[in-house]
């Protein structure tokens, strides 16, 4: 019987009866098409590859890291719910040693989805890496993360959600904000003041082919994760830089994912987009779960698939070089200017807007955190929207010393109920949440 | 009157069944080098003195091909494989002439790479060239098209003695174990074709012109002309048998798990309302994860038989089994024998079984009645662990909508029901052990026999359609059909219906009693560019196992014959 080296679990929901609208790509048919193959393959028959059934999320979970506004029920679904599950399942399983690494390959995804939640942008409501990630820090007492992003598209709301965490290393890789939604990720985002330098972005160019995602791989996201040291690798590992994707520009392919996966060893691989479901998805899907498993997978391939044709021109290996030299300087700086922000103990502002184009609404931000010597500090974002929410949000870190911890509360307690509609508290160091409200 | 037939590993059990109890019953030792000699000779036994004309049919279960595969007793077979990408083929190699080929379907049936005949030609030359008269032929999402698994075959032409295509054999998705189930098919046809062959002319030269119908691993018949196509479908026929003779004493409200403890194992299936829980995918045997459509069962190495032993101070039952229990003359000591130790049974040497006991009481600082209770108790919370595992199991299988994910359908059943040897005893101390309603079915002895005899036939469709491509085709019907832009799932399920009909009628079904069902529904909108350009449909129907009708009576006679009354010998 066919057995492989790496005991690999795996949960697939593909969510069949849940979509965003009749034609959106996140409809019904996503996976229908990674199932067949994934079927056919009878890659769930093999010895050592583990199907588990979902676990459903609990709005706890969704607690430790988000502020739903007005409350969860308004702005996540069951389906959500199913698909952070399916990733809080993997983790679990990883971390009881059941298996050494897994994948959930789960819909709707969420690497759009920031702390504030007012409703769903790029597709998605709630991040399901970070409620994982956040799950497994207060099960299993892990503390370094290293989540990398594999996704077209900037993790905006995995950055935002880690911008203030010196022990969540987040890699974004991704098409250049310039020419591509949400227009963020840039090499000079690098966290906020006590996290500068653990937020790296990888703005590639359209066209890139998979010589230039493995170089990235090879100088720069490998280096970093090898400085940083993680106690667990995650992989964003969405599916839309592949060259027939609809939406995007890239000329990655399923062998490029495959052996970026085989490169990487990612202990968690959680699904993000992709939605060219019929020419990528299934051939991409196989590829990852078998590179996981340890097994051969020089023969999956696409129907079309030409290298030649797909291969980056020599100036776009150039603009690649460029981008991961700017990386490395940037990943260099991050300990001197997190020690010289920290060492002065004083407040950062920074304002912003946030657009969630799925559900259209604009919210403003006015986030505000305090730099302190002893931990990574309070962080209080006040929120606004053009449908008229006004919140006040609190969250004391996992690691908050005494002193900030007391003044979340302070913030907490002392803010002007008149001013918002509701006031919360997110209490990492005890695993509270709190709302006040009119 | 209807005969069942149960060819056991040891002996072979046959029954002749009036409408409403059994008018004979008889036990022959089973002779594996010559299979037929006992089935003849059972069948003898209860057809004496009978017109053969009141004799409506004979339904047979056999372990010849479970047992060709699990001795690897099979004939020399080649199996050409088309994978085009994916894992590697070789990977998936059953046999020595396993031979990988050009050509590539995808998941939605279009063909991506065509075949090469100038390679088949030259496969089929060497196979000729090596004297090989059986050939597999499969093609990775062959189901979804089959075209290269036919155009392959009519490139091999008629010089081979079976060539058989891995669509018609099922309509479920997994290359490797569609190649694993044509080969096994393909394999026992030569020592099936015997059996089949034998069975046919003794019948004609006894003038006992009755139809003659096969047990499958599912706890359906097939008509025995039908077996000759697919004789891999009678693995695992014989605990299937032993779960069709429990349906009739099954709760129709509950759920009920099946216990059959035999010598050496135990055998669990799952009724769900009197209805036998079918694998999802197909059974394994031997090492082969196969597509043949089984009932789901899950077998323990415990049973009344197990070599009882204490290592390291614990307890230890099975798995395994030396021998008979030490009572009627065996070597090692064996929960029967803590039967007799404690006076429950007493039909043979209960000295013996005390001489085996003693060591194991000694070594685990107990009385011989304490370790006994022990051993007994042991062997069954064993049996109730091992059914908790498969309750499990079968609770844990994936589903794949938000809606069958929140429903959260569960299996709990609520009784027990026990057959085999030990069958009386196990019951009662089971019942005392747990909170289920134990029971022991009657007649447990001809169980399997009485199985076969009620077992209904059988049968699945699966179609596919795909309006955008404008096809419907149900592989394993032979089927295929262009449709329309306006083909939608109601029409498909019509369809398969329509072909299901047609299957079972050929396969010797009454259409009165045909219970048909559907298994899978589903439809998906294919977007292009923000366009709907078509449905592409899946739907699974069958008719699930069961029993014949018109003798759904005889449960009842049987409740009332205790199990120590002798059956009449003669007819009424
Ligand atoms: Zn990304
Ligand atoms: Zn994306
Ligand atoms: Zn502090």
């Amino acid at each position: 019987m066919l057995s492989v080296k790496t005991k690999t679990g795996l949960v697939f929901f593909p969510a069949f009866d849940w979509a965003i609208s009749a034609t959106h790509p996140e409809r019904e048919e996503r996976l229908l098409y990674t199932q067949d193959q994934v079927f056919e393959e009878g890659l769930l028959d093999i010895d050592g590859i583990i199907e588990y059934k979902p676990d459903l999320a609990t709005i706890q979970d969704v607690r430790r890291v988000h502020f739903c506004v007005p409350d969860e029920w308004s702005v996540l679904t069951e389906s959500h719910l199913i698909s952070a599950g399916g990733a809080k399942t993997i983790g679990m399983q990883v971390l009881e040693k059941n298996v050494e690494r897994g994948f959930a390959l789960v819909r709707p995804p969420g690497h759009h989805a920031m702390r504030v939640v007012h409703g769903a942008r790029g597709f998605c409501n709630i991040n399901i890496e970070a409620i994982m990630v956040e799950y497994l820090r207060e099960a299993y007492k892990v503390d370094r993360v290293a989540i990398v992003d594999t996704d077209c598209h900037h993790g905006d709301g995995t950055q935002d959600i880690y911008w203030h965490d010196p022990d969540t290393l987040f890699i974004s890789l991704h098409q250049d904000g310039r020419t591509l939604y949400p227009g963020t990720g840039f090499g000079y985002e690098m966290g906020g003041p006590s996290a500068a330098g653990t937020t790296i972005n990888i703005p590639l160019p359209p066209q890139t082919s998979e010589e230039g995602f493995l170089y990235t791989l090879d100088n720069a996201i490998l280096p970093i994760i090898n400085d940083f040291k993680p106690d667990l690798i995650v992989n964003s590992a969405g599916q839309d830089n592949h060259y027939t994707d609809p939406i995007t520009n890239m000329n990655f392919s399923a062998q490029g994912y495959a052996e970026l996966t085989r490169r990487l060893k990612p202990h968690i691989a959680v699904l993000e987009g992709g939605y060219s479901i019929e020419t990528a998805l299934p051939y991409i899907n196989v590829g990852i779960i078998m590179a996981l498993a340890g097994m051969d997978f020089s023969k999956v391939r696409e129907p079309d698939y030409r290298p030649q044709r797909i291969r980056q021109t020599a100036d776009t290996a150039e603009q690649v070089k460029r981008v991961v030299a700017d990386v490395m300087d940037c990943w260099e700086k991050g300990p001197r200017l997190r020690e010289r922000n920290r060492a002065e103990k004083k407040s950062h502002k920074r304002e912003r807007a946030v657009f969630y184009d799925t559900d259209n609404i604009l919210e403003t931000q006015m986030e505000e955190q305090r730099t302190c010597r002893d931990c990574s500090g309070v962080l209080s974002i006040d929120s606004e929207t053009d449908r008229g929410h006004h919140v006040l949000a609190i969250h004391i870190p996992r690691k908050a010393c005494n002193e900030c911890r007391e003044l979340g509360y302070q913030l907490y307690d002392g803010a002007n109920l008149r001013s918002y509609h509701q006031i919360f508290l997110q209490d990492r160091t005890h695993d509270q949440y709190l709302v006040r409200r009119n | 009157m209807i005969i069942g037939l149960d060819v056991g590993g040891t002996h072979t059990d046959v029954v002749l069944i009036g409408q409403d109890c059994i008018l004979r019953q008889a036990k022959v030792p089973t002779n594996t080098s010559n299979l037929f000699d006992c089935v003849w000779a059972a069948l003898d036994e209860v057809t004496r003195d009978v017109p053969p004309e009141e004799i409506e049919r004979a339904v047979l279960s056999t372990t010849l091909t479970t047992n060709a595969i699990i001795e690897g007793k099979m004939e020399k077979t080649a199996m050409i494989v088309s994978p085009g990408p994916g894992i590697d083929a070789e990977l998936l190699r059953t046999c020595t002439h396993y031979f990988i080929v050009s050509g590539s379907i995808d998941h939605r049936g279009r063909e991506i790479q065509p075949i090469n005949p100038v390679e088949i030609e030259g496969l089929s030359s060497k196979l000729k060239a090596e004297g090989i008269e059986h050939v597999g032929v499969v093609g990775k999402f062959s189901v979804r098209n089959p075209k290269h698994e036919i155009q392959i075959g009519e490139i091999l032409g008629d010089s081979f003695t079976n060539v058989l295509y891995g669509h018609r054999l099922s309509g479920n998705l997994s290359f490797p174990r569609r190649i694993a189930t044509t080969y096994l098919n393909a394999a026992v046809h030569p020592i099936y074709k015997g059996f089949f062959k034998a069975v046919k002319e003794s019948l004609k030269k006894k003038g006992l012109n009755i139809p003659i119908y096969i047990l499958k691993a599912d706890g359906g018949t097939m008509s025995l002309e039908a077996s000759l196509f697919c004789p891999g479908e009678t693995i695992l026929s014989g605990p299937a048998a032993s779960v069709m003779g429990s349906l009739p004493f099954a709760s129709l409200e509950e759920e009920t798990l099946v216990l059959d403890i035999g010598g050496t194992t135990t055998d669990m299936a799952i009724l769900i309302h009197r209805v036998p829980l079918l694998d999802p995918v197909g059974c394994e045997l031997g090492g082969y994860k196969t597509l043949i459509r089984s009932l789901k069962t899950y077998s323990i190495g415990v049973g009344g038989d197990s070599t009882v032993r204490v290592l390291d101070g614990k307890l230890k039952i099975g798995p395994g089994r030396d021998g008979p229990a030490m009572a009627y003359g065996g070597p090692t000591p064996t929960p029967t024998d803590a039967l007799f130790v404690l006076g429950k049974i007493n039909n043979g040497d209960a000295q013996a079984s005390q001489r085996g006991m003693e060591p194991i009481a000694a070594a685990m600082g107990m009385t011989l009645e304490e370790v006994a209770n022990e051993v007994f108790d042991h062997a069954c919370q064993m049996i109730l662990n091992g059914a908790a595992k498969m309750i499990e199991d079968i609770n844990s299988k994936p589903v794949y909508t938000v809606q069958e994910l929140l429903e959260g359908y569960q299996v709990q059943p609520q009784e027990i029901l026990v057959l085999g040897g030990p069958a009386p005893y196990f019951a009662f101390r089971l019942a005392a052990l747990t909170d289920f309603q134990v029971h022991v079915v009657p007649q447990w002895q001809v169980a399997n026999a009485v199985g076969a005899a009620l077992a209904k036939n059988t049968s699945e469709v699966t179609l596919f359609a795909d309006t955008e491509r404008g096809i419907a085709i149900a592989p394993g019907e032979k089927f295929y059909r262009q449709i329309d832009k306006n083909f939608d799932r109601n029409d498909a399920v019509a369809l398969a219906y329509e072909l299901l009909k047609n299957k079972c009628i050929k396969e010797g079904a009454v259409e009165s009693e045909l219970e048909m069902e559907v298994l899978e529904n589903v439809q998906f909108n294919m977007v292009r560019d923000f366009y709907t350009t078509g449905r592409n449909i899946r739907i699974k129907v069958q008719v699930k196992p069961g029993m014949v009708s018109e003798y759904k009576d005889i449960a009842a006679s049987m409740f009332h014959v205790s199990p120590s009354q002798k059956m009449p010998e003669k007819m009424r």
